[in-house]
């Protein structure tokens, strides 16, 4: 009998097991494993073009300390801090317009609409974008058939942001409605029965409420801007060495894995702490 | 929300301006890969199907189609069985350290795309894989699986937590359980599961850049022709892969979609 009951308690850890490894195996295998090879090899050696393991800190005196790597660091943040307001506040109206002007059906039609472009391939956008900026392109073309005479608008800040906000505008966007549908209607109208107009209301309850949502939107926009490298590569016209860039560089023309190691761990570190600041300030109570 | 209809209309046409803005670059890519002119602008040359023609004649873009498919068609099927096994688990066990395990799962697309490729290329060629399509496949997996438990998490959450266990206090067994009512209520889900994967895998080109050495997959075909200079045949690749990924999402959003309409009723 006992047997039996212990059979019967083994099978049923054998199946929740079945199904609860798998992936975190996988992840632990293949994610966490590499990540914490990346952390070891920024403390490795570079010794006659060899890598060799090692534990010494040249690699991060050597970046810690260079003027290139502090600029490019400076840059990617303005980059994608820029990125990420723009996102944020074109993403607003529509994410309002999506959550409380449109009917459930035409709703979701919309947020499906949103979602397409933002699982197509983005290396291509950046391909038609650059058409359409080049010296000679659609845009200029276009301004001068209304007067307007401008150069090439590639390679410029504006071009960047194009690029990025293309990236990120879906996501924000969607994560912004999901947060708006969520919000308790009833407050809304508390609102209005008190006497408030439209803009009180929209700036005093619905925005404040919606607090985590906008966020959250912001901080995913400015994570995917921050590590992105085409944008800055193609858009950018090599004017604008980012961190990504920074890795992509030293990893394909060379060995000095290592100092590109201290790139990415410190691009981690930074995203981290971006992430950890911004949650924490989405959900504060106020 | 009570508004003006001004206000309203307003933020309705900046909607509109916001989705012309985004399918901008993929209508403009479509049209040019039609268009005769070598340098493309407006106004438009001729129809031509020439830069299709040149492409599929090219061997390394037919090459990297076909790693392409194959990768996807591997990774898919893997990455859609482990996101649901992990969904699955979340929604039915409970243990210690799910929270971890959880976000931990869902870490992997916040990772710059840059610094996953170094780790993955580092850690693949110490276990002598990398530049391989293996190394690719593998990859793959970890970038696709959390989508793929996202997704179908989501449709667990709407599925009655007690259907199992009354099943089971009606003798069925956890296999039987399983196939008579998780089966049922989540296969769609784990279809359009199946299809997001490969999208995703279908024009991932960062990490597969990095790990691939010399196998290239389309993306990374793309990749090559934006390093060399502007060429109409870059917008007949393009057309093919917007064309592919489009289709296996509004796939993956119908099969979504009619799921809760079909709940609602």
């Amino acid at each position: 009998m006992t047997s039996l009951l212990q059979a019967r308690r083994l099978s049923k850890t054998a199946y929740s097991a079945l199904w609860s490894l798998p992936l975190p195996v996988w992840l632990a295998g293949f994610f966490l494993g590499p990540m914490v090879l990346l952390i070891w090899l920024s403390f490795w050696d570079v010794k006659n073009f060899l890598l060799t393991p090692d534990f010494q800190l040249e690699n991060w005196q050597k970046i810690l300390t260079a003027g290139y790597f502090w600029s490019a660091y400076a840059r990617t943040a303005v980059i994608a801090a820029s990125a990420s307001v723009l996102a944020t506040l074109a993403a607003l109206p529509c994410a309002l317009a999506i959550s409380f002007f449109l009917s459930p059906r035409a709703r979701m039609v919309l947020l499906g609409l949103f979602v397409v472009p933002f699982f197509t391939s983005y290396l291509v956008r950046i391909y038609s974008w650059q058409i359409y900026l080049t010296e000679n392109g659609i845009v200029m073309k276009l301004m001068a058939a209304i007067g307007i005479e401008t150069g090439s608008l590639l390679n410029t800040p504006l071009a960047l942001m194009v690029g990025l906000v293309t990236l990120t505008l879906p996501l924000v966007i969607v994560i912004q409605a999901i947060s708006l549908l969520s919000l308790d209607r009833t407050l809304i109208d508390a609102a209005y029965n008190l006497g408030c107009g439209p803009r009180r209301v929209l700036f005093a309850t619905v925005l404040p409420a919606a607090r985590p949502g906008i966020v959250l939107g912001a901080l995913f926009a400015f994570i995917f801007s921050f590590g992105d490298f085409v944008t800055a590569t193609y858009l950018g016209g090599g004017k604008f060495t980012t961190l990504s860039i920074l890795i992509a560089d030293t990893v394909k023309s060379g060995q000095q894995w290592p100092r590109a190691a201290v790139v990415a761990l410190m691009m981690i570190v930074t995203l981290l702490l971006t992430a950890l600041a911004s949650i924490t300030y989405a959900y504060r109570r106020s | 929300m009570r508004v003006s209809r001004t206000t309203r209309r307003l933020t309705l046409a900046f909607t509109g301006l916001a989705l012309a803005f985004l399918y901008a670059p993929i209508l403009t890519n479509f049209v040019f890969s039609l268009n005769s002119d070598r340098f493309p602008t407006i106004p438009l040359g001729g129809f031509t199907l020439e830069w299709y023609r040149l492409i599929l004649a090219d061997a390394l873009v037919i090459d990297a189609f076909k790693n392409t498919v194959k990768i996807a068609l591997i990774v898919a099927p893997i990455a859609t069985a482990m996101g649901f096994a992990a969904a699955y688990a979340d929604y039915r066990f409970n243990f210690i350290g799910k929270r971890l395990v959880l976000v931990f799962a869902l870490m992997p697309p916040l990772i710059p795309l840059v610094v996953i490729g170094l780790a993955m290329l580092a850690y693949l060629s110490r276990i002598g894989l990398s530049g391989t399509l293996p190394a690719i496949v593998v990859s793959h997996i970890v970038l696709t699986s959390p989508f793929a438990m996202a997704i179908i998490r989501l449709r667990f959450s709407q599925i009655d937590g007690d259907l199992e266990f009354a099943a089971q206090n009606l003798g069925a067994s956890n296999w039987r359980a399983f196939w008579e009512i998780i089966i049922p209520s989540t296969k769609t889900s784990v279809l359009a599961a199946f299809l997001l994967c490969m999208a995703v895998s279908f024009d991932e080109y960062a990490v597969t850049w990095f790990v691939g050495g010399l196998e290239e997959t389309s993306s990374v075909r793309i990749l090559s022709f934006l390093q060399s200079a502007v060429s109409p045949r870059i917008n007949a690749i393009g057309s093919i892969t917007f064309a592919t990924s489009i289709s296996l999402i509004l796939g993956a959003q119908f099969l979504v979609l009619r799921r809760l309409t079909k709940d609602a009723k």
